[in-house]
C-alpha cells in the first residue's frame, strides 16, 4: 500500500490530487481555476487526506475489534461480577453488593494462604529455571556438534502438554508405588509423602514448572547472546579472560534487558499458575489443606465449584491488580538499571 | 514481485490506478469488517447444526454421558437405531464426573452447548431441580411411567413444584468388598456368609474384625482404603446427612455426620487404613497392588471399577458381604434439556433406555443396579452373577441392600461438604493432625466456601 500511496501523489505532474498549500504550481492553479474542477479536486484531496489519516486505524482495527470482544468486555464484565453477588447457575441474577467482595478478601484466610503460596512456588519455581536457562543457553552458543539438535530437544517439554507431563509427574511423586519414593528408597532415605506436606508438594509442583519451562527461556537467551557481537569475545580472549570471566563480564551485561523481559514473563506467569497444581493432586482445593492452592486455583475453586461467580471474579480482579503492581516494580526497577548503566558508560 | 506491480503501475493511465486504488482500499475495509463481524456472529450465534432433521425427517440425538453409563456397552443404542432407522444417537462421554459437571453447569447456565439428553448424578441432582429446573423437560408433561422406578429415587428429581426432570439410571446399594486371600492370610473367615456375621452387629464390630486382621494380617496389607471411604459408608446409612427435608445445612447437628466422623477418627488412629484417597491415582495403584482387604462402602458400579483396576490378576479374589447397615452411594438420572430441539424423540429415548427391561440389561453387561423396582424384581437380575467373582450372587445381594437403603433429602452443598470432610479426615490419617482441630479446619472451610 505504501507504494501506490508515494506514487499516487506526484506533485510534479499536474496533481490529480494536489494539496493546494504544498503545491502552488502554474498547471493546478489554472485547474483550480474551473469551479467544478476545484470542487473536484477538494473532494478528492479531501479523500486522500482520510485515506492518510484513517486507513492504517482500519487496518489494525481487527486486533483491537477482538481485543474488545474477547479482552476487553470480559475483563470490564468480570469487574462488574465482582461487584455483585451471583451464583454460577444462574449468572444473570446478580444483586448489587458493592466492594464487599473485595473487602472480605481482607479477612479471607484461604486468600492469603493462596497467595503465600502464589507467591513461594513462584520464587522457588522462577529462579532456579532462569539461572538453569542462563547456564543451558551459555553452553549451547559454545560450537557443538549436532547443536541444533539440542536446541530442539531443549525446547520439547515446553510443546509438551502441560496435562500429559503433569499426570507424569504426579505418578513419579506417588507415595506408595512412585518412582521418586522408590529411588529414595533404594538410598535409604524415609519416602515421603509429597503431596501431604507444604514443602514437599510445593516443590514438586515447581519442579514440573522449571521443568516446561527452562528450555523455552533457555532458547530466549541463546537467542540474545548471538547478538553479542563476537569481536567483544575475541579480544577478551586475547586479553586473557577465562571463558567465566566473559560470561560475567560480557555475557551478562549484554544480556541485561533480557532478562528482564524473562523475569517479567516468568512472574506473569507464575502469578497465573493453575494447570499444574490443578492436576497434580487432580481436584481445585490444592491439597487437603490447601498447601498448594495458588490464587487461580481459589478462583477456580469458588467460581466453579462453590458456584460464587461474584466472590471468584473478586479474586481474578484482585489477581489483575496484583500483575499491574508487580509491573510497575518492574517498569522502576528498569528505570533505575537504566540510568546506573548511563551513568557508566 | 513488488518490482513488476511497480513496473505494471507505471505504464498504466492515472485512473485506472486510482480506481485499483480505491478498490483495494475498499476491499481491505469490507474485509475487515466482513472478518469482524463474521468472527463475532459466529461467537455469539448458538445454533448447533448438529440435530436438525433433514428433509426425510431424519434426526440426530445427542447424548452426554459421564464415567460408565453401559448403554453402549450393552448395545442399547444399535439396538434403539435398528428399531428406530430415522434416529442417529450420538454419545459424548466425559471420564469423571467432575469434568462433566463444571461444564454442565455451565452449559445450563447459558443455555447452550446442550445435548438432547444429559445425565445428572445424584450429587448434583439438588442443583437441578433447584434453580436450574427451568432448563430441564418434565417428564410429567409427556405422561411417562414413573411407577416403575423405587420411590425415592423420582422423589430426588422432583423439584419444589412437582415437575420431575430427570429419570433414575441406576442407584448404589452398597455392601462390604473383601479379599477372600488377605482374609485367609489373617486367619479370619472367609465364607461370604461368616463375613457378613462378623459385622452383622454394626460398625463397631467392622473396626473391631479389622484390629484383629492386623494383628495377622500379611505386611504392607491395611484392612481398609481410607477413613473417608468409612465415613461415607457410615454416614449414608442415615436419613439426614448435611442438609434437612428444609433444605438447611446441617451437618454440624447431624447425628450421621458426628458417629461417621467418630468412627472414621477411630479407624485412623487404630492404624487400620490404607491411608488413601478415594479415586486418586495412588489409591487405584493400591486396589490394583492388594494393599487393602476391604472397601466398607461398595455398591454394585464399584465392582467395574474393582474390575478395571484390579486387571486379570485381581480375578476371583474379591467377594461381597452384607454390609451391617446398607446405604445408597451414588447413581445416575438422565434428563432432557430444555434447549434440545427434539424433546419429543429425545423423552422417547430416555424412558426406552431407563425403561425395566433397559436396566436389566444394563446391570448383566455393566454392572450398574436398577433403579427400577420392576428391573429389580426381574429374574435377570436377581439371577445375575459377574464372571470376574465367581459364584457371588451379585443381584441377590445387592437387591436385598436396595431394599434397605433410606430416603435422605439431597442438598446442593452435599459434595463439597462431603469432600471437606473428607479432607479433614486424610490430615488425620496422613499428618497425624489432631481431630479436634481437624474438625474446626473443615467448619471453617465450610463456612468459607458456603457463604454467598
Amino acid at each position: 500500500m505504501t507504494t501506490e500511496h508515494r506514487q499516487a501523489a506526484p506533485p510534479a505532474k499536474g496533481g490529480a490530487v494536489p494539496r493546494p498549500t504544498t503545491d502552488p504550481s502554474a498547471a493546478s492553479r489554472s485547474a483550480l481555476q474551473d469551479p467544478k474542477e476545484k470542487r473536484r479536486a477538494e473532494r478528492r484531496s479531501r479523500r486522500y487526506r482520510w485515506d492518510i489519516k484513517y486507513s492504517p486505524y482500519a487496518f489494525i482495527s481487527p486486533f483491537f475489534l477482538f481485543f474488545a470482544a474477547f479482552g476487553l468486555f470480559p475483563l470490564l464484565y468480570t469487574g462488574w461480577a465482582a461487584l455483585h453477588s451471583s451464583s454460577m447457575l444462574t449468572p444473570n441474577d446478580m444483586e448489587w453488593v458493592g466492594f464487599d467482595n473485595f473487602t472480605r478478601l481482607w479477612d479471607d484466610e484461604f486468600f492469603w494462604t493462596a497467595l503465600r503460596n502464589t507467591f513461594t512456588i513462584g520464587i522457588i519455581s522462577t529462579v532456579p529455571q532462569l539461572l538453569m536457562a542462563l547456564g543451558l543457553a551459555h553452553l549451547l552458543n559454545y560450537k557443538l556438534r549436532g547443536s541444533m539438535f539440542y536446541r530442539v530437544a531443549i525446547l520439547t517439554p515446553y510443546a509438551t502438554s502441560i496435562a500429559a507431563a503433569t499426570l507424569v509427574f504426579a505418578m513419579l511423586y506417588g507415595r506408595d508405588y512412585g518412582v521418586i519414593n522408590w529411588g529414595l528408597d533404594l538410598i535409604g532415605i524415609d519416602r515421603i509423602d509429597w503431596q501431604a506436606g507444604t514443602w514437599s508438594s510445593q516443590f514438586a509442583v515447581a519442579t514440573i514448572v522449571i521443568w516446561r519451562w527452562t528450555g523455552y527461556n533457555t532458547l530466549i537467551y541463546l537467542a540474545a547472546m548471538q547478538a553479542v557481537p563476537n569481536d567483544l569475545y575475541e579480544s577478551a580472549a586475547l586479553d586473557g579472560a577465562s571463558r567465566w570471566k566473559q560470561f560475567i563480564h560480557i555475557t551478562l551485561p549484554a544480556l541485561r534487558p533480557t532478562i528482564l523481559f524473562t523475569v517479567v514473563v516468568s512472574t506473569i506467569g507464575a502469578t497465573q499458575l493453575f494447570g499444574e497444581p490443578l492436576l497434580f493432586a487432580g481436584d481445585p482445593s490444592g491439597g487437603t489443606q490447601h498447601q498448594y492452592q495458588t490464587l487461580g486455583l481459589y478462583m477456580y475453586e469458588m467460581g466453579w465449584i462453590n458456584r460464587h461467580l461474584g466472590r471468584a471474579a473478586a479474586i481474578a480482579w484482585s489477581m489483575f491488580l496484583l500483575l499491574i503492581v508487580i509491573g510497575l516494580i518492574y517498569w522502576v526497577i528498569t528505570r533505575i538499571i537504566g540510568r546506573s548503566t548511563g551513568e557508566e558508560d | 514481485m513488488r518490482q513488476e506491480d511497480d513496473d505494471v503501475m507505471r505504464n498504466t493511465t492515472r485512473t485506472t490506478s486510482r480506481s485499483r486504488r480505491r478498490a483495494t482500499r475498499t476491499v481491505a475495509v469490507g474485509l475487515t469488517a466482513v472478518l469482524a463481524t463474521a468472527f463475532l456472529g459466529a461467537c455469539s450465534s448458538d445454533d448447533g447444526d448438529d440435530g436438525n432433521g433433514d428433509e426425510d425427517g431424519n434426526i440426530t440425538l445427542r447424548i452426554g454421558l459421564f464415567g460408565q453409563f453401559g448403554y453402549e456397552e450393552a448395545g442399547l443404542y444399535d439396538e434403539y437405531m435398528e428399531a428406530n432407522p430415522h434416529i442417529t444417537i450420538q454419545q459424548d462421554l466425559t471420564s469423571e464426573n467432575a469434568d462433566y459437571i463444571t461444564q454442565l453447569r455451565t452449559r445450563l447456565a447459558q443455555n447452550s452447548g446442550l445435548a438432547d439428553i444429559q445425565a445428572v448424578e445424584v450429587g448434583n441432582i439438588a442443583e437441578m431441580t433447584g434453580e436450574l429446573s427451568p432448563r430441564w423437560v418434565d417428564f410429567n408433561e409427556y405422561d411417562t411411567d414413573l411407577s416403575h422406578f423405587v420411590p425415592w429415587k423420582v422423589d430426588q428429581a422432583t423439584d419444589a413444584e412437582g415437575r420431575v426432570i430427570g429419570l433414575g439410571s441406576d442407584i448404589g446399594p452398597t455392601g462390604i468388598c473383601y479379599r477372600v486371600d488377605h482374609f485367609e492370610a489373617a486367619g479370619l473367615p472367609t465364607d461370604r456368609e461368616e463375613v457378613s456375621e462378623l459385622f452383622a452387629g454394626g460398625w463397631e464390630d467392622y473396626l473391631a474384625v479389622g484390629e484383629d486382621f492386623m494383628a495377622n494380617a500379611p505386611d504392607d496389607v491395611a484392612f481398609l482404603d481410607s477413613a473417608g471411604g468409612l465415613f461415607n459408608a457410615v454416614v449414608s446409612a442415615y436419613e439426614e446427612r448435611y442438609t434437612n427435608e428444609a433444605g438447611e445445612v446441617v451437618y454440624q447437628e447431624s447425628e450421621g455426620v458426628q458417629t461417621a466422623w467418630d468412627l472414621s477418627i477411630q479407624a485412623a488412629e487404630a492404624g487400620i487404613t490404607d491411608q488413601q484417597r478415594q479415586f486418586a491415582d495412588e489409591w487405584e495403584s493400591a486396589l490394583a497392588n492388594g494393599a487393602f482387604a476391604t472397601l466398607p462402602a461398595c455398591p454394585a458400579w464399584m465392582l467395574t471399577t474393582i474390575q478395571s483396576h484390579a486387571g486379570d490378576a485381581g480375578a476371583g479374589l474379591w467377594d461381597v458381604a452384607r454390609s451391617p447397615a446398607p446405604s445408597n452411594w451414588g447413581g445416575s438420572f438422565i434428563g432432557v434439556t430444555e434447549a434440545s430441539e427434539h424433546k419429543e424423540e429425545a423423552v422417547a429415548l430416555a424412558e426406552w433406555l431407563t425403561a425395566p427391561e433397559q436396566q436389566a440389561k444394563v446391570f448383566s453387561n455393566a454392572g450398574n443396579f436398577p433403579s427400577s423396582a420392576t428391573a429389580q424384581q426381574s429374574d435377570d437380575v436377581q439371577n445375575a452373577t459377574n464372571e470376574y467373582y465367581p459364584g457371588v450372587p451379585t443381584g441377590q445381594i445387592f437387591s436385598a441392600a436396595a431394599a434397605e437403603i433410606p430416603s435422605s433429602p439431597i442438598g446442593p452443598n452435599d459434595q463439597i461438604i462431603q469432600e471437606s470432610i473428607t479432607n479433614g479426615l486424610v490430615t488425620v490419617e496422613q499428618q497425624g493432625n489432631d481431630p479436634e482441630s481437624a474438625w474446626d479446619d473443615v467448619v471453617s472451610n465450610l463456612d468459607n466456601a458456603l457463604a454467598e
